[in-house]
């Protein structure tokens, strides 16, 4: 038994109009250190599986089948054991955002 | 010809009346509701998915409608050339479906938007518009939080190439312009075909402008070229 996380967010090409207000509200707070606010959603699951490649599998199936649209998202995921130790992460293919954390 | 229309009921539609009542009884067709947990088209020679919130959008909007038993139909009939017509949540369930390209993303003012828009009719070269003429303008209401759409660059150009763009948000005198959207769509596109021309997805209700007492009649005409193609 598994549980995975799955974080599911827009494309950086795409518009997050939530991030931006979030953003204009964070700078009418002072916050003027702080920028490109993205939102997302995160998607807790348990993985019914004994074995961590076929836990990922399940999870990756689930994620190109519903959770995410490809035409518009993308998604990264990370797979926990029993005791809430990482065992393995996954992405949605040409995720963007892992090389894009830094950029300034 | 009469022919049979099929207005889907999902779990949170909430125009399936307006459309059972636009083409029953403002075009004396023949109208079902099919239940979304049904297996059977019923014979029906047009299928409309309405408007509303299917599964109170969780996830995103049409999401988990598009998995609905009675969608399994509705892409078969769909791939044998049936007319189609998905209307506000019904165009979101048909992007999810994959039946139309493009998806449609938060309006970018993040706000719902329930109101009287104008669209410019782009071809009448469609069983949707066969009945309208190229550049002819609209008003019809829009109600909706999510329904800016969005295409990738090849997919644009595929559509704008394939005369695949039907509707755009534009003035009372036909001009597309920016403060027309009401959205944030893309090219202030309302409303699309597929590559076949068979299904049509728009955000804006021309159900709920069918009668003069709601405030606009001027939808009717989409209504009446889907059933006058049947002929």
């Amino acid at each position: 038994m598994f549980k995975a996380r799955i974080e599911v967010t827009l494309k950086s090409k795409i518009l997050d109009p939530q991030g931006k207000a979030i953003e204009s509200s964070l700078r009418n707070l002072g916050f003027t250190r702080l920028s490109k606010v993205r939102t997302g959603k995160n998607i807790d699951i348990v993985v019914d599986e004994t074995e961590v490649d076929k836990a990922v599998e399940l999870a990756t199936s689930a994620c190109t089948k519903l959770l995410a649209n490809p035409v518009t998202e993308e998604y990264e995921g990370e797979l926990f054991d029993a005791s809430g130790k990482s065992v393995a992460k996954f992405s949605s293919p040409n995720s963007a955002r892992s090389d894009a954390k830094v950029k300034s | 010809m009469t022919g049979k229309v099929g207005v889907v009921v999902f779990p949170g539609s909430n125009c399936d009346m307006d459309a059972y009542n636009a083409f029953g009884s403002v075009l004396d067709q023949k109208v079902e509701l099919l239940w979304h947990k049904e297996t059977s088209l019923n014979g029906v020679d047009i299928v409309v998915l309405p408007g509303g919130f299917s599964y109170g959008d969780y996830l995103r909007s049409g999401a988990i409608a598009r998995f609905s038993p009675i969608m399994n139909e509705v892409v078969k009939f769909a791939s044998k050339g049936g007319l189609v017509m998905g209307i506000c949540n019904g165009f979101q369930v048909l992007v999810e479906a994959g039946l139309l390209p493009g998806a449609l993303l938060r309006n970018a003012s993040l706000k719902f938007v329930c109101r009287q828009v104008y669209l410019r009719t782009e071809t009448a070269a469609t069983p949707f518009t066969s009945g309208l003429e190229k550049g002819q303008v609209l008003k019809v209401p829009i109600a909706h939080g999510d329904g800016n759409f969005y295409a990738d660059e090849s997919a644009l150009k595929s559509l704008e190439d394939g005369d695949q763009i039907v509707f755009r948000y534009s003035t009372a005198d036909g001009e597309i312009t920016r403060d027309a959207n009401p959205n944030g769509s893309i090219y202030n596109i309302a409303g699309i075909v597929n590559s076949r021309r068979n299904v049509l997805g728009m955000m804006p209700h021309p159900e709920r402008a069918s009668e003069q007492i709601l405030g606009s009649a001027q939808g009717k005409a989409v209504l009446k070229s889907v059933v006058q193609s049947l002929n």
